[in-house]
């Protein structure tokens, strides 16, 4: 299984991770028109924080035990077993945002435009996903992990 | 001619969130024991909220299934649809359907939801009275609606908004009629209210808070059709139909007449399991263990019934599993109004702590009570909803961190790190993964 994960202390906080999302999950693939002109406008799926010293690039995790896909109340979101990436069937999510109450990191953001929910899809066709690999300061890191090896866990923040 | 007499190792009664909770869970552990799941209602799975959607647009109900067309067939599941159990014996693990059919069953869950409260107002068997719960309720109600009809709301909570927007989606004329002094007063506190109400009635809805309906009446020809309702102050409404969404009550007789533990809803403990071993309960019929009040309590929403249902589901399968706790908890996204609401929202006495911020269509607000957050209501932007109940349901104290739960910018880089870091990082063994990197470019070849 594939994961992306950050080394927190070197993030910069530039947020090229997120216009290279934006431009991956654009029509186009055309910096120009994914910012400015394409219709709807495409949306980054990862979100970089920023408080202070600390800066995260956050996305969604991909848990193994799933409670965006245990929430959604339409069946919209389901879990591809051979690559472990939780996936949003757009045909069917009303954009209720159900999935976002239950996620511990709040990864899943909203098209509010387009009413949808959208989410980090791992860049399936990219052997690379486009934030770990025009990150310049190699904050993010791609990995390949056995399942069993994951944390279970997706209550992550523990007492 | 079917076969008279069935046995399986999982009987499951009904076929909306629990149950399909429970089966995922059961499949996950145990590839092959032998189920069978039994609707009333003769559809495959379908997802309730979307009933709006088949009302408001006639989206086909292939378009609101709750999974896939092949689900029980992957999942070798025996799905009895359009059938009732009629009597359960359960010193004799049998289960009887109206049909006559016999089940034996091992492990049996009750996932039979609720049934709409419908008030003892004088009229409401008349024709032109609807419910909104069920695909058929929605059925009922589209073929019976015609252009601009008036319709009469009765009831302001989440199934009398949700069925208002989809009723104004048809060009019909809505009134909605709500007992208490606001609108959804059981998950959203005043100002929310507010803006949800003047949203309702921007988009046309004319809202009466604080009424109630007195009577369904008619004042045409036809006196077994709807044609008005007489309001508690004697005002008379005109309209061609009623909806009745004042809120569902568990279903229980079936436990109730095999002998088994109600309270309001069938008593469960943190496994799921009823009063009677082997048997377990779910969803809206249950009283389930709710993690902010520290109780168990009727919480008839979807998530908090498919999570019920899928540790019942472990449970069954011999896989001991506690449920951690649901609470009341709610995303909306009515009329281009976008709510997140959690938990206590309107703090009964002054031991509380409430704080709240409102910027432009963003609101904040929490609820704390000994330094953890026990309620929160979030508009605009409610991509964050899940830090705050992850906060609640780990009882995470804030008290050093409070003021930044309610800033506009909220995340999870606003409360402390170990809250979140260690989860985001790497994982602490290198032997259990290898990083992929990108390959070398290779060199470009001139020329072609």
């Amino acid at each position: 299984m594939k994961r992306v994960y950050i080394k927190e202390e070197v993030c910069i906080g530039c947020g090229l991770c997120e216009v290279y999302c934006q431009l991956q999950h654009s029509q186009s693939k055309d910096l120009v028109k994914a910012f400015n002109r394409e219709t709807p406008q495409p949306l980054p799926r990862v979100e970089v924080e920023r408080n202070g010293p600390v800066s995260l690039s956050l996305r969604c995790q991909q848990c193994l035990d799933t409670p965006c896909i245990y929430a959604c109340l339409t069946g919209a979101l389901s879990r591809d077993t051979s690559t472990g990436i939780v996936n949003i069937d757009e045909e069917k999510c009303i954009g209720c945002g159900t999935c976002a109450l239950a996620c511990p990191f709040g990864a899943i953001k909203q098209d509010y435009e387009r009413g949808k929910a959208i989410k980090c899809d791992l860049c399936q066709d990219e052997e690379i996903p486009a934030c770990v690999a025009n990150c310049p300061n190699e904050a993010l890191v791609l990995i390949e992990i056995e399942e069993e090896l994951l944390n279970s866990k997706p209550a992550m923040i523990s007492r | 001619m079917v076969n008279n007499k069935l046995t399986v190792k999982y009987l499951i009664i009904g076929n909306s969130a629990g149950g399909i909770g429970a089966v995922e869970a059961i499949r996950d552990i145990d590839k092959t024991g032998s189920i069978a799941m039994i609707s009333d209602e003769p559809y495959p799975t379908y997802s309730r909220p979307l009933i709006s959607e088949y009302l408001a647009e006639k989206r086909p109900i292939d378009k609101i299934s709750f999974r896939p067309a092949d689900f029980y067939k992957v999942n070798n599941i025996q799905i009895i649809s359009g059938n009732k159990v009629e009597t359960l014996d359960v010193e004799k693990h049998t289960a009887e359907l109206a049909d006559g059919r016999q089940i034996a069953w091992e492990k049996l869950l009750l996932a039979t939801g609720g049934v709409p409260i419908v008030p003892p107002t004088p009229g409401i068997s008349k024709r032109g009275v609807f419910n909104f719960i069920t695909l058929d309720d929605a059925k009922l109600i589209d073929q019976f609606l015609n252009d601009a009809d008036g319709v009469v709301v009765i009831g302001g909570g989440l199934i009398g908004v949700s069925v208002t927007e989809a009723l104004l989606k048809r060009n019909a004329r809505v009134t909605v009629v709500e007992m208490k002094d606001s609108l959804l007063n059981l998950i959203l506190d005043e100002e929310v209210s507010t803006m949800a109400k003047e949203k309702l009635q921007l988009a046309g809805v004319e809202v009466l808070t604080s009424h109630t309906v007195a009577e369904i009446s008619n004042t045409s020809m036809n006196r077994d059709t709807v044609s008005s309702v007489i309001m508690d102050d004697g005002r008379i409404i005109l309209c061609n139909a009623v909806v009745v969404a004042i809120g569902v009550r568990p279903r229980i007789e079936l436990a109730r007449n095999s002998g088994i533990n109600i309270n309001r809803g069938i008593v469960v403990n943190r496994q799921m399991e009823t009063s009677h071993p082997c048997i377990y309960a779910c969803g809206d019929a249950a009283e389930s263990y709710d993690f902010i009040n520290g109780d168990y309590r009727l919480s008839p929403i979807w998530p908090n019934a498919y999570m019920g249902g899928r540790i019942a589901g472990f449970n069954m399968a011999g896989i001991h599993n506690e449920y951690q706790g649901g609470t009341s908890m709610n995303s909306l996204n009515y009329f281009g109004l976008r709510i997140a609401s959690a938990g206590t929202v309107n703090p009964p006495d002054n031991s509380y702590e409430v704080l709240k911020e409102s910027k432009g269509s963003n609101y904040r607000k929490v609820v704390i009570k000994d330094g953890v957050i026990v309620g929160m209501i979030l508009t605009g932007n409610t991509e964050k909803a899940g830090i705050y109940i992850n906060l609640m349901r780990n009882k995470i104290n804030v008290e050093e961190f409070k003021y930044v739960l309610v800033t506009e910018d909220f995340g999870l880089a606003s409360i402390p790190e170990e809250l979140w870091l260690p989860q985001l990082s790497l994982p602490s063994s290198a032997e259990d993964y290898s990083i992929i990197t990108a390959e070398e470019p290779e060199e470009i070849l001139a020329g072609e």
